[in-house]
């Protein structure tokens, strides 16, 4: 059904230039794990202290307030780079199970993100230094297993 | 010497397994790439902190305490994957541009991160809390965060073939970055 749409987005001029360059994709590539890179530290950070390890002497908004302009800056990074690489091979994506898993994970994961971790990151609890309550933890959790996903779903594109 | 070596260890039976094994390659190498999340994410962080970006009122020795660990973590994952992953075609690798960038730029970021730790690390206690720490810390949080972005970017372009040496011709300064030399002339 889909199939047509992916087929248009392969043959966009985006698509094309980039499919049809030596140095575009690897490039792109590796500005994507730049962004990866990024991605990882600035979720870690605050996922590691809801979990009650990692920089526990801090309270957790100040880290989410601190770690929020780098996480929306990598990400803007991983899209910049995602869709021309995407687009220059959108039929192979389209066949590719990694490519599905990835991209049905990457929107719940930003939902949970930016909906849920935000607003229990934002909380302060009555002892801004406490190890953390089960939700917390959960929630870092969480956060950690969706991205991990999308991660290796999306390392595994290039090899299915 | 080094080249015979390689070329014998190439040939050793695991070597071999592993490069053409259907799941075990593609394992590592993803387990390679998802740690640098763990690894030059968490140094990342570090690094923004030292170079008075990010993170300016959490103290410094919080980093270098309590994040540190999971850095080291990450390190240790990329040092086994990558070795297993030099091991699976070390020829190639030895002879491939990105990679000598690469590994001369990890050296590079291994001394920033030693020079870091018996200078201005040492007084850490006394700008601690300051939202800009002194100039070693500055710039060895700038180097760090330079480096690895190198060693990211030459690591990804390890895959491709462009200046390999049996692809000619080359111009000579990337037959010699390579190393081309003894096998342009057959005597390896």
């Amino acid at each position: 059904m889909l199939e047509p749409f992916f087929r248009w987005c392969e043959a966009t001029a985006i698509g094309q230039a980039v499919a049809q360059s030596v140095w575009a994709f690897p490039i792109l590539e590796a500005v994507h794990l730049i962004g990866l890179c990024m991605l990882g530290g600035a979720l870690l950070v605050v996922d590691l202290r809801l979990l009650g390890v990692g920089l526990t002497s801090q309270p957790v908004a100040r880290l989410a307030r601190y770690a929020r302009p780098w996480l929306i800056g990598s990400l803007v990074v991983m899209v910049t780079t995602g869709v021309p690489l995407f687009l220059s091979e959108a039929i192979k994506a389209y066949y590719n199970t990694s490519f599905w898993v990835k991209m049905c994970t990457l929107p719940v994961a930003l939902a949970f993100t930016f909906l849920v971790r935000e607003r229990v990151a934002q909380r302060v609890p009555a002892d801004p230094h406490d190890p953390g309550s089960v939700t917390d933890r959960a929630v870092g959790a969480v956060s950690l297993a969706l991205w991990f996903v999308v991660a290796a779903a999306g390392r595994w594109i290039g090899f299915s | 010497m080094i080249e015979r070596f390689l070329g014998w260890l190439g040939e050793t039976p695991w070597s071999v397994a592993l490069l053409e094994s259907l799941y075990a390659w593609p394992l590592v190498e993803s387990t390679h790439v998802l740690a640098l999340g763990l690894f030059v994410g968490t140094t990342a962080m570090m690094d923004l902190r030292l170079a008075g970006i990010a993170f300016r009122k959490v103290p410094v020795t919080a980093f270098t305490g309590r994040l540190l660990p999971w850095t080291r973590i990450g390190f240790a994952i990329m040092t086994v994957t990558g070795l297993l992953l030099f091991y699976s075609q070390p020829l190639r690798y030895y002879h491939n541009v990105f990679f000598r960038v690469k590994v001369v730029v990890l050296i590079l970021a291994g001394i920033n991160a030693a020079v870091f730790h018996v200078g201005a690390h040492r007084s850490a206690l006394e700008w601690d809390h300051d939202t800009r720490p002194p100039r070693g810390a500055r710039i060895a949080g700038a180097v760090s965060l330079s480096a690895w972005a190198v060693v990211v970017i030459t690591g990804r372009l390890i895959a491709y073939n462009w200046f390999d040496c049996d692809i000619q011709p080359q111009p000579a300064w990337v037959n010699w970055l390579a190393g081309c030399a003894a096998v342009l002339e057959g005597t390896e």
